[in-house]
């Protein structure tokens, strides 16, 4: 992570374009994918519940939208900064991408409406795990939005030419990409880690008391 | 309010770390109610008759 901030704050050269802000690039854009990843896994586990009926596949979906609604909302709100900068205003709806990737934060904030609405069982776990699965199809519509429409706002830095920026820049990139990638990784088994003991220490108590 | 294209980058840099920050001291914070959690549990059962402590 430290390398990370080295290379973006001070190693990576200033954009032609857009000047010093456009090093919020290499936070914004890992956070953003790191969400979409771990919405994606938690999908993923859902899937698992439903199909193996494996109770441990519930807390595990339930980590990983806990994560990506937590990158969720900081691409939202590194995204308003880096549009303040660069457009002069902190939101448009003009943006399809910025609507949709909102549409797909709010949709798992309800997620935990939903699980906290139920009573702890199985018919808890199933039931988030199928809201989790219908999630899921949002993920490449929001991914793709940018190329699916004409929105000249939002910037297009990957194409299929290649990424469109200098080696340096792209190597800065990759190494915020794997720094946020690791740190949500690590939260997420810590989280996940606190949880099962809390599970564990609670069934304890019942079996002492 | 105006602010300049640097503080905006310092900004969402410092938004990043503020949330990590905070999502740790929860999480510091819960361990510390299990480790409370654990030490009374050990001393229930140390309470059961048959467990040796």
């Amino acid at each position: 992570m430290g390398l990370a901030l080295v290379l973006a704050l001070i190693v990576a050269p200033e954009d032609a374009d857009q000047g010093i802000s456009q090093r919020i690039f290499y936070i914004h854009v890992p956070i953003a994918l790191t969400a979409y990843f771990c919405f994606g896994l938690g999908a993923v586990k859902a899937l698992l519940l439903l199909w193996r009926g494996d109770e441990r596949y519930d807390l595990e979906s339930y980590v990983a939208i806990h994560q990506g609604t937590i990158f969720g909302a900081l691409t939202l709100i590194t995204g308003s900064i880096w549009a303040r900068a660069s457009w002069g205003v902190w939101w448009t709806w003009s943006s399809n991408q910025l609507v949709l990737f909102l549409v797909l934060f709010l949709f798992y904030c309800a997620y935990f409406m939903l699980r906290f609405s139920l009573e702890e069982g199985q018919r808890r776990a199933r039931s988030s795990a199928v809201y989790a699965l219908f999630g899921v199809a949002l993920i490449p519509v929001s991914f793709l939005a940018i190329r699916l429409a004409d929105d000249f706002i939002h910037p297009t830095v990957f194409t299929r030419d290649g990424p469109q920026m200098s080696a340096t820049m792209f190597t800065t990139f990759l190494v915020a990409w794997a720094a946020v990638t690791l740190l949500a990784y690590v939260l997420y088994r810590v989280e996940l880690a606190g949880k099962r003991l809390d599970a564990d220490l609670r069934e304890l108590r019942e079996a002492l008391q | 309010m105006s602010w300049s294209q640097g503080e905006l980058v310092a900004a969402a840099y410092a938004v990043v770390f503020f949330f990590v920050l905070v999502y740790v001291a929860i999480i510091a914070a819960k361990l510390v109610r299990l480790q409370r959690e654990t030490a009374e549990l050990v001393e229930l059962a140390r309470g059961k008759p048959g467990v040796d402590a």
